[in-house]
């Protein structure tokens, strides 16, 4: 016999509270993030944990200068939601200064003095992102290789004291482990008129990404389909931004594809996935009309392709979604939807 | 143009106005470009300070000494004039004597004539008001300007070099090289964000918004003691 539920109509309860939301989130980055602790080494964790502690302590300290009460907001994981985001962008041996300085920035100068969550204009994990990658550019894109392709893979212990002394045990220095990403293979291989077949004999590319890059792109991708599944997020900015990719990207892999990467190698490098469906799908910073996250997702692919192409930087998502954000009040005024009768 | 104009304030107010109550930089948010682009060493800064100043007194003496015959049509054209002349004669004196620094500041120097502070206080003041007065706002507005330079120069210097008065050679002569405090090792550096366009906006946001703090709280103090002063005699009477 079936139970029934004795409440009255409605029956399914909406998930509509932040920290629901928040921690759906954190359990969809799951996958990805094991992905990276399997194939680059524990570093990360502990960075996820520094960070998440700085993240709360900010939180904390924003909260009490704005005289607002404590546990509703640190409960709501919205603070350690950024700490792992912002973790996920950068290379895992950051210097624990960095982490504290990009957590500023991130939660307090974007979210905080902005009027804290739901006010913010900028997506604070790629503020804190920016912050760093323009003020320690040497740190911030200092990536390891996979630890299968490096010849001293860092463990436990030294990741930790790389990040908390800033050094290495004696016969490691950092312009040892350190790797070029597939992307900087990309930039600085067709900008000296290799290539793509001889790009892709570096050993840092895999099947269709960089080794082990391509796998923690698969896991955010299961990550943002569970998502999607459980209307956490909208599919049209996910949708609309690796389309976006595929679009572009297309007729330069099939006319030329000596000089362009393939959509594939586009799509499974950098931080497109984790952009496409845990960044740009950020419900305050981004779009919120329906054709509004359609052009806004189309708007991060656009400028992220330019960014890798023709920029500085080897990616560029991160500037892309900071863009966006700019050019959000402008989307929404204009796609804002008719109310029904007017 | 004559002096019946607006009434001169007395001086307290002018030192006033120029240093806090209406600072360039603080209030009126004036000459940022330069403010943003100069001040990131103390070195630097005080050259544009010092520039600035100068270039705000000749040009303040010049609109006040000419503005009896100054037409109101022609009479922005005429300080642009004066304001660019003034800051000719300057560039090829730093370039004379004070090449180093003038290679820092680079474009900088020629352009105090687009900061708008200067052709700010020649409309406002220097063609209104008597000669003395005039020259003790150009002190007082330049000095107010100069302050906030130097200390946007301080705190991006300290944070993105880890230094005080670095290349203070370049401004004063050789003898100022032993005055470079270095607080960290050279290698490290600092925080580059500090020395970077979008550093200064930050620290000149901060500082704007000390301000603002400091004055809400005066103003708030101000305002209960006269409540309590208007209290206290209404209870009197």
């Amino acid at each position: 016999m079936r139970q029934f539920d004795p409440q009255p109509a409605p029956h399914i309860p909406a998930p509509s509270s932040v920290r629901r939301m928040m921690l759906q989130v954190l359990v969809a980055l799951i996958p990805g993030i094991a992905a990276h602790v399997w194939f680059f080494g524990p570093a990360i964790a502990i960075q996820l944990i520094l960070a998440c502690g700085f993240a709360l302590g900010f939180e904390a300290l924003c909260l009490k200068a704005r005289g607002r009460p404590l546990l509703p907001y640190l409960n709501d994981l919205s603070a350690p939601l950024t700490a792992v985001l912002y973790v996920l962008c950068l290379p895992p041996l950051m210097p624990w200064y960095t982490t504290a300085i990009g957590l500023l920035f991130a939660i307090v100068v974007a979210k905080h003095l902005y009027g804290g969550l739901g006010h913010n204009l900028f997506n604070p994990a790629m503020v804190g992102y920016a912050v760093i990658l323009v003020a320690f550019p040497l740190h911030a894109t200092s990536w390891l290789p996979p630890a299968s392709l490096a010849e001293n893979p860092i463990g436990l212990m030294s990741a930790l004291e790389a990040i908390f002394t800033g050094g290495l045990p004696a016969p490691l220095s950092f312009d040892a482990i350190t790797e070029a990403t597939p992307l900087d293979h990309w930039q600085n291989g067709i900008s000296s008129g290799q290539m793509m077949s001889e790009i892709r004999q570096s050993p840092v590319f895999g099947d269709y990404g960089g080794v082990g890059w391509e796998w923690i792109a698969n896991g955010y991708l299961l990550g943002g389909l569970y998502l999607m599944a459980r209307r956490i997020i909208s599919w049209r900015v996910p949708v609309a931004l690796l389309g976006s990719v595929v679009i572009l990207t297309l007729p330069g892999s099939l006319i030329d594809p000596d000089t362009n990467p393939l959509v594939m190698e586009h799509l499974f490098t950098g931080g497109i996935m984790l952009a496409a469906f845990f960044i740009a799908t950020d419900p305050v910073s981004g779009s919120t009309t329906p054709r509004g996250m359609l052009i806004f997702g189309a708007g991060v692919a656009i400028l992220t392709l330019i960014i890798r192409r023709w920029g500085a930087y080897p990616e560029g998502i991160a500037f892309a979604v900071l863009m966006m954000n700019m050019a959000v009040p402008l989307i929404d005024r204009h796609t804002r939807t008719r109310v029904f009768g007017t | 143009m004559s002096d019946s104009g607006p009434i001169t304030p007395d001086n307290r107010r002018i030192w006033r106005d120029g240093l806090w109550q209406n600072n360039a930089g603080l209030v009126q948010l004036l000459g940022l470009c330069p403010l943003l682009a100069v001040s990131s060493t103390v070195s630097s800064a005080l050259g544009l300070a010092a520039a600035t100043l100068v270039t705000l007194l000749v040009s303040s003496t010049l609109v006040c000494l000419s503005r009896r015959w100054l037409r109101p049509e022609i009479r922005i054209a005429v300080f642009v004039m004066i304001i660019a002349t003034t800051v000719s004669c300057i560039e090829m004196l730093m370039q004379a004597f004070a090449y180093s620094l003038y290679q820092t500041l680079g474009i900088f120097v020629p352009l105090i004539v687009t900061n708008c502070a200067i052709l700010g206080r020649a409309e406002a003041f220097a063609s209104r008001h008597p000669l003395r007065a005039t020259l003790q706002d150009a002190l007082a507005t330049g000095l107010g300007f100069g302050t906030l330079l130097l200390v946007m120069g301080m705190i991006r210097e300290a944070l993105g070099h880890g230094s005080l008065f670095r290349h203070m050679d370049q401004l004063l002569g050789s003898w100022a090289q032993g005055l470079t405090l270095q607080f960290t090792s050279p290698e490290t550096g600092g925080f580059l964000l500090a020395l970077l366009p979008p550093g200064a906006f930050l620290i000149l946001g901060t500082l704007i918004a000390l301000r603002n703090r400091i004055q809400h709280r005066s103003t708030v103090a101000a305002n209960r003691l006269q409540t309590s002063t208007t209290d206290t005699s209404t209870a009197e009477s």
